[in-house]
């Protein structure tokens, strides 16, 4: 990993709200205690992180947990206590406000829970409204919104007002105003989390089908781990402001870093996240004989195959090459359960 | 999750035990009010200062000598030309464009559109059924008048409101400094502002449209404000995320996401804008208001009974096209430019086929004085039959009333002893909220006893007294038979909100008719402006009661009347106190207009100092009836505060 390839780079951020918390002395190793003892609250704690560019993030946490700050301290709708926030190098800390506005009409977008739809703006002005910020020509700007509408299946309701759509729509508003200005980075501040189970479902599949599409940077914040195992390429699990462990899903799922992420776990079916080549054992001379399995699978995907296979040590496949060998009674032990 | 208790009345002892040794200490001085030197009776003469002549000076130093008088005429020359442009339009005073008079009915057609386009077909026929009344009943000329001030007042107002609300949002200091100013200014009375206009702009339409917008940009200011400060937050973050610069920020984020409170704002900008340019008849500002004021004087019932009506008529249209906006929500609509502008197409035909009948016959351009209908004989008739019916029983009302409870009281409020009242004053201060709360009402109190006009200050208190203990007795009764069942209760808060629209001046018409001119008729008039908060705050205090305490107060097994006495009465009761203090404000200010009937308060100086051009004697008068209101206001609110959150600070 290069230094070009991280987009964002958080180093020791902290975010405590109370008065005048500059003045404060923040280490480490300060606990929530300490500040609440001068009557701060800290809502980002000695946060530091990489994103690499083209990655998914999901920073996951209950509420409370200061995740939505983080995500306001990366594109400095707050600014942070503590620390630096880089974005391509840059220290966003100490842009000036013109810089700082460029930054947003070029290079970020952001989809928020509650939509932040502009409500006497019809969806298409709305998604119109940040190329006319930067001052883009009428024409052009309709119809660029008029694609982005499109692309997020909203034709037709062009001349809507968002009070007129119903919840999913708007946040389909939101995401087409977001991705408006072709941003490199892409923030969601659970952009799920107001709509029902199963348009949040559906908005998910909508989600996976535009990020396959557009290639960017994203941050994603959810308080859902099923929805952060499903969307996401790396996993921030945040408690009381601090991260607990970011890793791949399948690291947290199979080695939760502390017992506050082993409970989300626990209830995890994790044969639906684990990939067949999480378990692969080194070939190391074992014969490797018959047709192999994908190694990119999950086993919850294999199933059915593994099952119905008779060797001990099953041949996984990745891009047509050996990636190591199976152990058939390990996977069944994490699919069935151990046996009794 | 949602407990179901009833909140525990406070209970600091400390508190209680001062405030009743203060108390005490009144009550003697009251019983030995014949013992007690003069000095602790009224203040001594040395005492009372000048307060009068010093803001003579500030004036006449502001005027003469840092040219504000320069200042003031360069505004009322402004606004003088866009009275002359509205007043050619609406009555066709011969003043540049020289394009006026516009016919009534285009202008009746034209309000029964714009009533279609904010409220169906309801509004719309409101809207044009009140100008053809006007124009029929030969009263254009003076509605017009007092439009075209409205025209021109409501807008600058409605500027002015937003400019300062913005100032007062963006920076702390300019809000710190005009909360108090706001304060003030919302609980002086109408004529405070009518002096000093007076004698910077003179009398007229000029002055009227002045104090008019003086007096209706203190809402705007607070809406603005609140407009502004409650926009959720993730709209502006989305703003921001769009790369708004804060200009483009404010502009096309800010201000429409504020829409409604804003809107609300204009709502009671023109509201009170119509209260005002009515009561600015006592400094000669033309149209209804004057026309009222005249027939009033010459108690010519019918007539005036046909001027009250029109501008109720005009109070409600405005009140509703305006609300009707506020909550009027944006919706797409498709089809060919026609369709969509349906509207506006009809309004065109309408207004040409409108000018096309002026055209044709002058009745359709200006209903001529003697073309016009009257009722005022009919009204005449019946309401004298009325009264010679009721007669019997509103002169024993009025001498029984006169000679049993308002004589006596009002000679009882004077007997008391400054001292006593001082003293009585802050124990109630203290026992509602400690130091800070008997401090604050010696603050208010004080001024008046100093300025001298204490006596005065005694009979509006007497008087305000009498009103609102009268509106509570009928008051909270009827906001109870209100408060029965949702429809009804809605019902009820329909007239109180429709009520509370007409100009404060309305209310003379009928206590005059019933009463005639005396005390009876002052304290009827204040009585029945003063029962409408009250009545309003019963029902919604009642409504408010969570419903899961009045399931759990039915299934502990409460009869309706145990319900009522021991659940929903004590958690109306901060309601209703919000309503009672209302209800003084409301009284303080119909006290100082009812002057004209003939009374020995504050507000006969007022109209005094008015007469007289006196600034300085004015303004104390004003700031003696708003003390009063503001001490009121601090102390229910402050004990309504307590109760509702039992332990909060």
């Amino acid at each position: 990993m290069t230094a070009d390839d991280v987009v964002i780079s958080c180093r020791n951020v902290w975010k405590v709200f109370g008065d005048r918390p500059e003045r404060l002395r923040l280490m480490p190793q300060t606990t929530m205690e300490d500040l609440r003892a001068t009557g701060h609250i800290a809502a980002v704690r000695d946060v530091s992180l990489d994103i690499r560019r083209g990655e998914m993030l999901v920073v996951m946490g209950l509420s409370g947990s200061g995740k939505s700050t983080l995500v306001r301290c990366l594109a400095r709708l707050l600014d942070i206590t503590a620390g630096t926030v880089a974005v391509e190098g840059r220290d966003i800390g100490r842009l000036g406000e013109t810089e700082l506005i460029d930054l947003r009409r070029r290079k970020m977008g952001m989809v928020f829970q509650s939509f932040g739809l502009l409500p006497h703006r019809t969806a298409l002005e709305n998604v119109a409204f940040p190329l006319e910020m930067r001052g883009q020509d009428r024409a052009s700007r309709i119809a660029r919104a008029r694609d982005m509408l499109a692309l997020v299946g909203l034709k037709g309701r062009e001349g809507y007002f968002p009070r007129e759509l119903s919840g999913g729509q708007q946040q389909r508003v939101g995401i087409a105003r977001s991705l408006a200005v072709e941003p490199d980075i892409w923030f969601l501040d659970e952009p799920f989390s107001a709509l029902d189970p199963l348009i949040r479902r559906e908005m998910q599949d909508e989600f996976l089908r535009l990020k396959g599409m557009l290639a960017k940077t994203i941050v994603f914040i959810t308080h859902d781990f099923d929805e952060a195992l499903r969307l996401a390429d790396r996993i921030a699990i945040m408690k009381d402001g601090a991260v607990e462990q970011i890793d791949t899903p399948e690291r947290i799922v199979m080695a939760p870093a502390t017992p506050y992420v082993a409970k989300f776990t626990e209830a995890i079916d994790r044969t639906r996240v684990v990939h067949a080549g999480a378990l692969a054992l080194p070939v190391d001379g074992r014969p490797v004989d018959g047709e192999p399995l994908p190694a990119g699978e999950t086993l919850h995907a294999l199933a059915r195959r593994i099952v119905g296979d008779s060797r001990a040590l099953i041949p996984l496949a990745d891009r047509g090459r050996i990636a190591g060998l199976l152990d058939r009674k390990a996977a069944l032990d994490l699919l069935l359960g151990p046996a009794a | 999750m949602m407990t179901a208790t009833l909140p525990q009345a406070p209970f600091r002892l400390e508190q209680k035990r001062i405030a009743q040794a203060i108390l005490l200490a009144a009550l003697v001085l009251v019983l030995f009010r014949n013992a007690l030197p003069a000095g602790l009776l009224r203040l001594p003469e040395g005492l009372i200062l000048p307060f009068a002549d010093w803001i003579n000076a500030a004036f006449a130093f502001a005027r003469d000598d840092l040219g504000l008088m320069a200042l003031t005429r360069a505004v009322s020359d402004a606004v003088e030309f866009c009275l002359d442009v509205t007043a050619n339009m609406l009555y066709g005073k011969s003043r540049w464009p020289n394009v006026g008079p516009i016919p009534w009915v285009v202008i009746a057609a034209t309000a029964g559109m714009a009533g279609h386009a904010l409220g169906g077909w309801r509004l719309a026929t409101l809207a044009a059924g009140t100008f053809v009344w006007i124009a029929v009943m030969g009263q254009w000329k003076w509605a017009m008048e007092t439009l075209s001030v409205i025209v021109v007042a409501a807008p600058l107002s409605v500027l002015l409101g937003l400019a300062l609300g913005t100032l007062a949002w963006r920076y702390r200091l300019a809000e710190r400094i005009l909360n108090p100013i706001l304060n003030i200014a919302q609980s002086l009375p109408h004529f405070a502002y009518m002096i000093p206009v007076v004698v910077f702009i003179g009398v007229g339409p000029k002055a009227g449209a002045i104090v008019t917008v003086i007096f209706s940009v203190p809402p705007m200011i607070r809406m603005t404000l609140l407009g502004l400060r409650s926009v959720p937050p993730e709209i502006i973050e989305s703003g921001k995320m769009s790369g708004a610069t804060r200009l483009q920020l404010m502009t096309r984020v800010r201000l429409p996401s504020a829409r409604t409170e804003i809107l609300i704002g204009v709502n009671q900008v023109i509201m009170q804008s119509l209260a005002m340019v009515v009561l600015a008849s006592f400094i000669g500002m033309p149209g209804l208001g004057q026309k009222l004021l005249q027939l009033l004087q010459a108690l010519k019932i019918g007539l005036s009974v046909e001027i009250g009506v029109t501008i109720v008529l005009l109070a409600i249209v405005l009140d509703r096209m305006s609300k009707a906006w506020a909550v009027k929500q944006p919706a797409h609509a498709e089809g060919p430019w026609l369709h969509r502008h349906r509207l506006l197409a009809i309004w065109l035909g309408l207004v040409a086929l409108g000018f096309a009948l002026a055209a044709l016959h002058p009745y359709f351009a200006e209903v001529e004085r003697k073309q016009a209908l009257s009722l005022a004989g009919p009204v005449d008739a019946v309401v004298g039959r009325v009264i010679d019916l009721i007669d019997p029983v509103t002169d024993w009302l009025r001498w029984f009333l006169i000679t049993w409870v308002l004589i006596p009281l009002r000679d009882a409020f004077l007997w008391l002893p400054t001292s006593a009242v001082l003293l009585a004053l802050a124990g109630l201060g203290w026992r509602t909220g400690g130091l800070r709360s008997a401090l604050v009402c010696l603050a208010f109190a004080l001024p008046i006893a100093l300025s001298g006009w204490w006596d005065r200050a005694m009979i509006t208190a007497y008087t305000v007294f009498v009103a609102v203990a009268l509106a509570l007795m009928i008051g909270v009764p009827l906001g109870l038979v209100g408060a029965a069942n949702e429809t009804r209760a809605r019902r009820f808060l329909l007239v109180c909100d429709t009520a509370q629209t007409f100009p404060s001046f309305i209310y003379l018409i009928p206590v005059i008719m019933l009463f005639g001119v005396n005390d009876v008729a002052v304290i009827a008039a204040v009585m029945v402006f003063a029962t409408v908060p009250i009545v309003r705050y019963t029902i919604e205090g009642l409504r408010g009661v969570p419903p899961e305490i009045v399931e759990s107060a039915q299934m502990s097994g409460a009869s309706r009347g145990q319900l009522l006495w021991h659940v929903k009465l004590p958690l109306a009761l901060p309601t209703l106190v919000v309503g009672a203090n209302q209800s003084i404000m409301f009284a303080l200010f119909m006290v100082i207009i009812a002057a004209f009937i003939g009374t020995q308060d504050l507000g006969q100086e007022m109209q005094r100092a008015l007469s007289s051009a006196d600034v300085g004697k004015g303004f104390v008068l004003g700031l003696a009836v708003a003390f009063m209101g503001l001490m009121a206001d601090h102390l229910l609110l402050r004990w309504a505060q307590s109760r509702a959150s039992p332990g909060g600070k």
